[in-house]
C-alpha cells in the first residue's frame, strides 16, 4: 500500500494535482458553509520558478501578488489601476512586456499592500471584462526582476506563440500561425 | 515541462497516513454535508428528504450526537434563510427522542448567550428567531417562548442604556412574529397583546434624530425611506389586522403535523437579557430601503405591499442569501434567483431592490462595493432574457430621483454604473437622458452624467468616451487627460523659471547626481524674499514649481514612470517641500500640470503621503484652499479625501498593533519564566530582554500617541474648514436674502455628513474635543444638526 502510494508520488506531476484535488474535495466538504472557491491556488505553478515546490506553496498561499492574463496589447497602466483599485489600495503594477519589442505584450501583476484586498480581486475583478476582454487573475509568488517579460520564443507570451484565432487585440493571428500560413491559401492563385 | 522528482517531499506519507486515519472523521464530513445540503435542489421532495435525514440521524445519535447538536447549532446561526426546513429537522428528531429535543434547546440558549456576549447581534436574532419557529415544530412549549419575549420587551423599562439596545431586544420579539405570531396569539393573545401595547409605547417615545442621516433620498415620494422599527411594526400591526394569517413562508412542517402533534414540548429556561456593558456593540440602526412597489412590474405576480409581512420576509431572506454566499458569486446569484415561493412574486424586481438597498446602505455597505457589481453581472448572465431590463428600468429610476439623492449614494451609483457599463461596451440609450443638458450643469443630473463618463474614460481611454455618447453630450465628456507643461516651449521664455526648467530637464536626461541638481536649484531666486539667505532653504516656490513641473514632466508616460521619478528624487522633493507652505505649494503644482488627469493627481499624492513629501494635513488644506474651491464638487477631491484619511487610520492601527504585540511579547516572556522557574544565571538574561522590550514598548507609545495626535489634528482640520465654508454661505445668502439650497450646499453639507458616516469608528473617539471646540451651541443650526444626527446614531 505504502509502495502504490510512493509511486504515485514519482509520476508525472499530473498526479501532483490529482493528489491536490482529492485534498480540496475533503476540505471542502469540512467547511461546507465557507467556501471561498475563487480564493483557492489554481493548479498552474510558474515552471521557472527559484525554489521547490513547498516554498511555491507557501509563497502563492501568502501573496500579495495577483497575475492578470488575457490584456488587449493596448490596456494601460491606468486602466489595470482603475479596475484593481476596486478591490483596495494597489501598491504597484508591473505591466508585461515582449522580451525583444519592449511593448505590452498582453499580462501584467498587480501588487496589493493587503492579501485581503487581493482575495476581493480574485472574487469579483477575475473574470470581468477589463478593455471588453474578460480577464483571468491568479495568485502569483512575487515579482521578480525578469518576471515582466514575456517566455514565448518570439518574445510575446506562450500563448501567443501556439494561438490559432485572430486577435486583433493581440497582434492578430498567432505568431506560429503567421509564419507558417495554412497550405490552402499559398495554392490559391 | 520536465519531470519533477519529489524524492525529498515527505507530504505524500502525510496523506497516506490521512487516509488510515479518516473514516471516522469521514462519517463526520458526510452528516455535515448532509445537513447543509438538505432543502437544495432535489430529485426528491423536502418532506421525503426532511424524513429520510431525519431517519439517519436519529440512528447516528448513539455515537455522533454532540457533533450533530454542533452542525445543527451552526446551521442555526448562519443559514437563517433555511430557517423553516432546519426547524422542521429538528421538530422530526424531538417527536423521534424527547432528550436530543431538550439538548438541542439547551444548546441554543448557550449559543444565544455567547453571541450576545460577542456581539454578535445581527447572528442572535437568527438563533431567537428559530427558537421562534420551534414552538411552530412542538419542540418548544408557547408561554415559555412568550415569556422570553416578554423578558426582552422588557429591556425598554431600562434607564440611562443606549436606545440602540432596547431597539435591538423589540426588533428580536417583532422580527419573530412572522413565523411564530399566529400560533403566540392562539396560545397566549393577552400576554401578546400586552407585548405589543408595551412596544408600541416605546417606539412613541423613540428619539429618531438619526433617521435623516441614514435616508437615501430627501424626498418622501414615490417611496418614504422609513425607520427601520416604523416599518417592521406597521407590518406586524397589519399582520396582526389580518388575524396572523402569513402565505409566504414556506412551513414543511405542515406536512409533519400529525407526527409532530405527539411530540412532548420543552419549556425554555427563563432567559435574562444581558446587562448592558459600556463596551457592546449594538447594531446601527437603518432605514428601509424601497425603489419598487406594485405599478413598477409591468407584468406577472403583484409585487407585496411596504406594509405586508411578505415583503419583510422576503428582505430578510434575499439579505441572508447574499450574507451567506457573498463569497461565491456564481452560487449566490443561483441561490438568490431559486428563492422558494419565486413563482408568487416578482422575484428580479426584489432582487434589484434589495442589491441596491445594500449598496446604498448608509453609513458603509454591508460587503465591498465591486461584489454588487459582479453579483449584478452574475444574474444578468443566468436570466439574460428578464434581469437586464428590469437593472435597466431601476437605473432610469434612480436617474431621475438624483434630485434627492445622498451624495455618498449617487457616488456609489456613479462607480456602479460606470463600472457595469464597461463591461457592455458602453451600451446605453444616453439620448434619454438629453434633459440634463438643459439644466445648470452643477445640478445632480448633469453632474451624474459627467462624473460617470469621467470615469468610464479611466477604465477605457478618451476616444471611446467621445465614441459612445450622442455630439450633444459633449460638454459632458471630460477633458482628455494630458499633462499641462508651463514651460513647454518659447512661448514661456518670458517666465521667470523658463531657462533653468530647460537646464534642470536636460540635467535629468543625463542622469546627474541629487547634488548636481541641488547645486542648480541653488541658482533658483526666491520671489518671496528681497534679500537671500545663504543656505536658500527657505520655502522657495519658484524652485518647487520649476523642479516639480520639469520632473513630473519628463515622466509624464505612466503611473510607472511618474513613481520612478519621485523615487529617484525623493530627497530633493522632501527638502524643497519641508514646510507647510512647501507642502502646499507642492501639491499645488501637481494640480497645476495634471488638472486634466485627476486620476494621476491621486495617485500622486498617495504616493507623496506614503513616502512623506506631503503629510495628510497638508492635503486635507491644500483640498480645502481657494485655489481647489472650483473644484470642491468633483468626485475625485473627495475620493483623495477619504483616501487621505484612511491612509492616516491604517498607519495608526498598525503601530497600535505593533505596541500590542511588543507588550504581548513581554507578557509572555514574563510567563514564561516564572513557569520555568529561574536559575541564579539566567536573572540577568532575561533582565537585559525585559529591559530591551520594556524600552520598545515605551517607544511604541510614543509613537502611538503621535500618531494619534496626528490624526486628530487631521480630523479638526477637516471640520474647521467644513464648519468656515459652510459659515460664510449661509451668511452670505441671509444677507443677501437668497435661498441657501444651492446644489454647492448641499453638496458640502452631504459631504461634510459623509466624514462622520465612513470615518465614525475612527471619530467615536475624539468626540469630546469636537464637541468643545468644534461643534458648540453658537455654531449655525444647519450645521450643528448634521453633528447632532451623527451623535444620535449613537444613543
Amino acid at each position: 500500500w505504502l509502495r502504490l502510494w510512493n509511486l504515485t508520488w514519482f509520476w508525472f506531476d499530473e498526479s501532483f494535482i490529482l493528489f491536490v484535488a482529492y485534498f480540496s474535495t475533503m476540505s471542502a466538504k469540512l467547511s461546507a458553509l465557507h467556501s471561498d472557491s475563487y480564493v483557492e491556488v489554481s493548479q498552474y505553478r510558474d515552471q521557472h520558478f527559484k525554489g521547490n515546490r513547498k516554498e511555491q506553496e507557501k509563497l502563492l498561499n501568502q501573496s500579495n501578488t495577483l497575475y492578470v492574463g488575457n490584456l488587449s496589447f493596448y490596456t494601460t497602466e491606468e486602466q489595470v489601476h482603475e479596475l484593481f483599485s476596486k478591490s483596495g489600495d494597489v501598491k504597484r503594477i508591473i505591466i508585461g512586456l515582449d522580451k525583444v519589442k519592449k511593448t505590452a505584450c498582453g499580462f501584467c501583476f498587480v501588487e496589493y499592500y493587503a492579501r485581503g484586498d487581493a482575495e476581493h480581486a480574485m472574487r469579483f475583478i477575475n473574470g470581468t471584462r477589463l478593455d471588453d476582454r474578460i480577464i483571468r487573475t491568479d495568485w502569483d509568488a512575487g515579482f521578480k526582476e525578469g518576471r515582466q517579460y514575456g517566455r514565448g520564443k518570439s518574445g510575446g507570451q506562450v500563448r501567443d506563440e501556439y494561438r490559432q484565432d485572430y486577435d486583433p487585440a493581440r497582434g492578430g493571428y498567432g505568431k506560429l500561425a503567421q509564419q507558417h500560413p495554412p497550405v490552402e491559401s499559398r495554392n490559391t492563385y | 515541462m520536465s519531470r519533477r522528482r519529489h524524492s525529498d517531499e515527505n507530504d505524500g506519507g502525510q496523506a497516506h497516513k490521512r487516509r488510515r486515519t479518516s473514516e471516522p472523521i469521514e462519517i463526520e464530513d458526510r452528516l455535515e454535508s448532509l445537513i447543509c445540503r438538505v432543502g437544495e435542489k432535489s430529485t426528491s421532495s423536502l418532506e421525503s428528504n426532511l424524513e429520510g435525514l431525519a431517519g439517519v440521524l436519529e440512528a447516528d445519535l448513539p455515537n455522533y450526537k454532540n457533533k450533530i447538536l454542533r452542525i445543527l447549532c451552526a446551521v442555526a446561526r448562519l443559514l437563517p434563510e433555511k430557517l423553516t426546513v432546519y426547524t422542521t429537522l429538528v421538530g422530526l428528531l424531538n417527536a423521534r427522542n424527547y432528550n436530543f429535543g431538550g439538548e438541542f434547546v439547551e444548546a441554543m440558549i448557550r449559543q444565544l448567550k455567547e453571541t450576545l456576549k460577542n456581539n454578535l447581534y445581527n447572528e442572535a436574532v437568527y438563533l431567537v428567531r428559530f427558537l421562534s419557529d420551534l414552538v411552530n415544530c412542538h419542540v418548544i412549549a408557547a408561554p415559555s417562548m412568550v415569556a422570553m419575549f416578554e423578558n426582552f420587551v422588557s429591556v425598554t423599562q431600562e434607564e440611562d442604556v443606549p436606545q440602540v439596545r432596547s431597539d435591538w431586544f423589540v426588533y428580536v420579539v417583532l422580527s419573530c412574529l412572522p413565523w411564530v405570531g399566529k400560533e403566540l396569539y392562539e396560545k397566549k393573545d393577552v400576554e401578546m397583546d400586552r407585548l405589543l401595547s408595551q412596544i408600541e409605547g416605546y417606539l412613541k417615545r423613540r428619539v429618531k434624530t438619526h433617521v435623516q442621516m441614514l435616508q437615501v433620498w430627501t424626498a418622501e415620494k414615490p417611496h418614504p425611506q422609513e425607520e427601520y422599527l416604523d416599518c417592521l411594526w406597521a407590518q406586524i400591526q397589519k399582520l396582526k389586522k389580518d388575524r396572523w394569517q402569513e402565505r409566504h413562508i414556506l412551513r414543511p412542517y405542515i406536512a409533519f403535523d400529525s407526527v409532530l402533534c405527539e411530540a412532548l414540548q420543552h419549556n425554555l429556561p427563563p432567559f435574562t437579557p444581558p446587562g448592558h456593558m459600556p463596551d457592546a456593540q449594538y447594531p446601527m440602526p437603518r432605514v428601509v430601503f424601497r425603489m419598487f412597489d406594485y405599478t413598477d412590474a409591468p407584468e406577472g405576480p403583484v409585487m407585496p405591499g411596504s406594509h405586508s409581512v411578505e415583503r419583510f420576509v422576503i428582505e430578510e431572506n434575499l439579505h441572508c442569501i447574499i450574507k451567506t454566499h457573498w463569497k461565491e458569486r456564481k452560487t449566490c446569484a443561483a441561490q438568490l434567483l431559486s428563492y422558494p415561493g419565486k413563482n408568487k412574486i416578482p422575484l428580479n424586481y426584489h432582487i434589484v431592490e434589495v442589491i441596491f438597498g445594500e449598496l446604498f446602505q448608509l453609513p458603509t455597505p454591508p460587503h465591498i462595493d465591486v461584489l454588487y457589481t459582479t453579483l449584478l453581472i452574475e444574474l444578468c448572465k443566468l436570466q439574460p432574457g428578464s434581469l437586464p431590463q428590469v437593472l435597466a428600468q431601476a437605473t432610469e429610476m434612480l436617474y431621475m430621483r438624483l434630485d434627492t439623492m445622498n451624495t455618498t449614494c449617487i457616488d456609489r451609483l456613479i462607480n456602479w454604473f460606470s463600472h457595469h457599463l464597461s463591461n457592455f461596451q458602453f451600451r446605453w440609450s444616453w439620448d434619454d437622458w438629453a434633459d440634463c443638458l438643459t439644466v445648470d450643469l452643477e445640478k445632480p443630473k448633469p453632474k451624474f452624467v459627467k462624473e460617470v463618463l469621467e470615469k468610464s474614460m479611466r477604465l477605457s481611454y478618451h476616444q471611446r468616451i467621445v465614441d459612445i455618447v450622442p455630439p450633444t453630450f459633449s460638454v459632458l465628456i471630460p477633458a482628455e487627460p494630458i499633462f499641462i507643461y508651463k514651460y513647454l516651449d518659447e512661448t514661456a521664455s518670458t517666465l521667470p523659471g523658463y531657462q533653468l526648467s530647460i537646464t534642470l530637464g536636460n540635467a535629468i536626461k543625463n542622469r546627474a547626481t541629487n547634488e548636481e541638481i541641488l547645486t542648480i536649484l541653488k541658482e533658483v531666486p526666491n520671489p518671496n524674499q528681497e534679500d537671500d539667505d545663504d543656505e536658500g532653504e527657505s520655502f522657495n516656490p519658484l524652485k518647487i514649481d520649476v523642479f516639480l513641473q520639469t520632473l513630473l514632466h519628463l515622466a509624464a508616460k505612466s503611473f510607472s514612470h511618474s513613481f520612478s521619478a519621485l523615487a529617484k528624487f525623493h530627497e530633493i522633493l522632501k527638502t524643497l517641500a519641508d514646510s507647510d507652505e512647501g507642502k502646499l505649494h507642492t501639491l499645488k503644482v501637481i494640480y497645476e500640470v495634471w488638472r486634466n488627469h485627476p486620476q494621476m493627481i491621486a495617485v500622486l499624492v498617495d504616493k507623496m503621503i506614503r513616502t512623506q513629501i506631503v503629510d495628510c494635513a497638508a492635503v486635507a488644506n491644500w483640498l480645502f484652499s481657494q485655489d481647489m474651491a472650483h473644484e470642491f464638487t468633483r468626485l475625485y477631491i473627495w475620493e483623495i479625501l477619504h483616501s487621505t484619511i484612511r491612509k492616516m487610520n491604517k498607519h495608526v492601527q498598525k503601530i497600535q498593533k505593533e505596541l500590542e504585540e511588543a507588550k504581548d511579547k513581554l507578557e509572555k516572556q514574563q510567563l514564561k519564566r516564572r513557569d520555568s522557574g529561574d536559575d541564579e544565571d539566567m536573572d540577568k538574561n532575561s533582565e537585559d530582554e525585559d529591559g530591551q522590550l520594556e524600552e520598545q514598548i515605551e517607544r511604541l507609545q510614543e509613537k502611538v500617541e503621535s500618531a494619534q495626535s496626528e490624526q486628530k489634528n487631521l480630523f479638526l482640520v477637516i471640520f474647521q474648514r467644513f464648519i468656515m465654508l459652510l459659515t460664510e454661505h449661509l451668511v452670505r445668502c441671509e444677507t443677501g436674502s437668497v435661498d441657501i439650497s444651492t446644489p454647492w450646499y448641499k453638496n458640502c453639507v452631504d459631504r461634510l455628513q459623509q466624514i462622520f458616516l465612513m470615518h465614525h469608528v475612527t471619530i467615536q473617539q475624539y468626540m469630546g474635543t469636537l464637541e468643545n471646540l468644534l461643534f458648540t451651541a453658537e455654531l449655525d443650526h444647519h450645521i450643528l444638526a448634521v453633528y447632532q444626527q451623527f451623535c444620535a446614531l449613537q444613543l
